[in-house]
């Protein structure tokens, strides 16, 4: 891991509080009265769900669509996001006229437990002691954003999904869903993931986890009752995993050894490379509009995440007899949820005999290929909730 | 693989009876052996013409497999359930009778082994259905005698060096491995060159000669 040159790191002030006042987002609070029942075997009373919805539900309240982001997205799918004032983060792919079409679809997109954004994390005040929970808050699990998200869409009055739609951790809580509530379900698009995390997955996580840990910044987790921030392990912790979405191919293509506004080496450790450069960048952009304690406890649900481990060690058994239509994506380049993995669903939902398309789209742009321009992707997913939303009786046959 | 297959192929319906004017005549002969409503798979389903034929005239609860990516990718577009495979690998992942018909159209030449994949689609399903071309077929017969290179004809269009068809039979040979696996002939039909079916009635001699491609009801015996 490259040093990071302490100059350039801006000492921004610290972002809004949008852990507990998130903005430009709707916000539901679950009181003393409904719990959230964790894996851990604690309770989290009370706590918030931060999210957003697009487009209009239908009289039958049949047309939702759940949208699950991935370790450092959050509500902000399809809408600019009030930290950075960037687009959203799957506006490619959600809007009107867009695959995920909200003219046609209510999108629903939660900020997941654990997370930054204005759902309950560690970052949020713990209202018993008045402070920021740190890490007395309760280690999550990927089943308790699921459950958390079943109890937003019963605040919310809708019994049934059309769709939930997510990529890589996002694509875990699809899973985890068609397992859990598969009567809620009428079809699941999960992308670019896997039903559980690999030993090396566990690995990159931890050296991220380990970078964050080792800035003296952190405090032992308490760096915001201390007014510190591990800005620089957390930067580090977002380039190592940078790297792990791309390709080899990808960073070669848009990088290669180019130098960095130099025509020759400066003999020393700046960012002679445009890679090193745009790593850095990477990292700077990112402790912006995000919390330290939220990397950890969400690499952690990862690694956690087994989700034939709570079948018996039997995967098709997480999926049997499920009414649920599936349509499984991987792609070609990305080895962090390889193309194996997928198919390792796929087989699984084969012998459970459920109703599961499945394709692979050949790219170079690795694991974050599902958030980039990838007109396969489109007409995939496109083709699959026309076909589904015929079946459910969303709109007249064409 | 059977993209390539069918697309080499260029019949019509025109000679059939009651079905949409467009679909291909074999096609179009696999589907009416089908029950409305049953629950199919189709091994090597190509773009997915067939997979739409049954939806749409049989109301069938179609699955497809195909090997070529981009005929899987054009397939799950059309909002059709089907995922990228091998016939010959992934029939085993499958659990037994998960599906009324399992059916191989103008593939069963292109597997490695024809017999374990005849013989796990009867496990998978209760029937199978399996077209072919006949390479008994007079006009193949005749470019080998006669001309003395590989046959190319309008059904089997490539050169020997590149084609996807490693497994060629006959209509006879095709009835043997039947009889060897011990499976039950319920229906078969034999088209000529202009995609009209042979009389019934003709002897299997005849079939073998004159069927450019035939296509074939099983099921399990007893």
């Amino acid at each position: 891991m490259g040093q990071i040159d302490r100059t350039s790191i801006p000492e921004v002030a610290d972002s809004p509080r949008e852990a507990d006042q998130p903005h430009e987002s709707l916000i539901a609070h679950f009181g003393a009265d409904r719990p959230l029942k964790l894996d851990a075997g604690v309770e989290l009373s009370p706590f918030q769900i931060a999210y957003k919805t697009y487009g209009t539900l239908n009289a039958e309240r049949s047309n939702a669509v759940l949208i699950c982001h991935a370790l450092t997205g959050d509500q902000h799918v399809a809408s600019v996001h009030p930290v950075t004032r960037k687009s959203g983060w799957w506006e490619t792919m959600v809007g009107p006229g867009r695959p995920i079409d909200t003219e046609r679809y209510f999108v629903i997109c939660p900020n997941v437990v654990g997370a930054c954004m204005g759902t309950t994390g560690p970052s949020s005040t713990d209202p018993k002691t008045r402070k920021p929970w740190g890490l007395e808050f309760p280690v999550i699990t990927i089943r308790d954003m699921v459950r958390a998200q079943a109890m937003l869409l019963d605040h919310l009055g809708i019994e049934s999904l059309f769709a939930v739609a997510g990529g890589s951790m996002g694509g875990m809580q699809v899973l985890q869903w068609a397992a859990s509530y598969p009567q809620r379900v009428f079809c699941a698009l999960p992308i670019a993931c896997a039903t559980r995390h690999s030993a090396q997955n566990i690995a990159f996580h931890e050296v991220g986890r380990q970078a964050i840990m080792a800035d003296p910044e952190w405090r032992g987790g308490r760096y915001l009752l201390e007014n510190a921030n591990p800005r620089r392990g957390l930067a580090v912790a977002r380039m190592g995993a940078h790297i792990t979405y791309l390709s080899d191919a990808a960073l070669h293509r848009k990088f290669g050894r180019k130098f960095q506004d130099r025509e020759n080496p400066t003999f020393s450790f700046d960012a002679d490379f445009e890679v090193e450069s745009y790593l850095r960048h990477q990292g700077i952009a990112f402790v912006e509009r995000f919390d330290a304690n939220s990397y950890l406890y969400l690499t952690r649900a990862m690694d956690y995440f087994d989700l034939a481990g709570d079948y018996d060690g039997t995967l098709a058994n997480a999926f049997a007899g499920t009414p649920t239509r599936f349509c499984v994506v991987s792609f070609t380049s990305d080895w962090l949820f390889p193309t194996s993995e997928s198919r390792a669903i796929v087989h699984a939902l084969n012998a459970a005999s459920a109703r599961v398309s499945f394709a692979e789209i050949v790219t170079d742009k690795g694991h974050d290929a599902f958030l980039l321009d990838e007109p396969e992707l489109f007409a995939i997913v496109r083709g699959f909730l026309d076909g589904a939303g015929k079946a459910r009786g969303l709109f007249a046959m064409s | 693989m059977s993209t390539l297959t069918r697309a080499g192929s260029n019949l019509n319906a025109s000679t059939v009876a009651g079905t949409p004017g467009s679909a291909r005549v074999d096609l179009v002969l696999v589907a009416q052996m089908v029950d409305y409503g049953a629950k199919v798979l189709d091994v090597g389903c190509g773009d997915g013409e067939l997979l739409r034929l049954l939806s749409e005239t049989r109301g069938v609860d179609g699955r497809g497999i195909e090997l070529s990516r981009e005929g899987v990718n054009e397939c799950v577009a059309k909002g059709l359930a089907v995922i990228q495979g091998d016939a010959d690998t992934d029939l085993g992942d499958y659990p037994d009778d998960a599906f009324d018909y399992v059916i191989l159209s103008q593939t069963l030449q292109a597997t490695r082994h024809p017999r374990i994949v005849l013989e796990h689609m009867l496990r998978i399903g209760r029937r199978a259905i399996v077209s072919f071309p006949n390479f008994g077929h007079w006009e193949v017969r005749l470019q080998l005698l006669f001309a003395g290179h590989m046959p190319r004809t309008d059904i089997l269009p490539f050169s020997w060096y590149d084609t996807p068809n490693i497994h060629h039979c006959t209509i006879k040979d095709f009835r043997q491995l039947c009889t060897a696996i011990g499976v039950k002939m319920e229906k078969a039909v034999a088209l000529n060159a202009w995609g009209s079916p042979l009389r019934l009635n003709a002897p299997w001699w005849f079939w073998n000669l004159f069927g450019e491609q035939a296509v074939f009801l099983l099921s399990r015996k007893g």
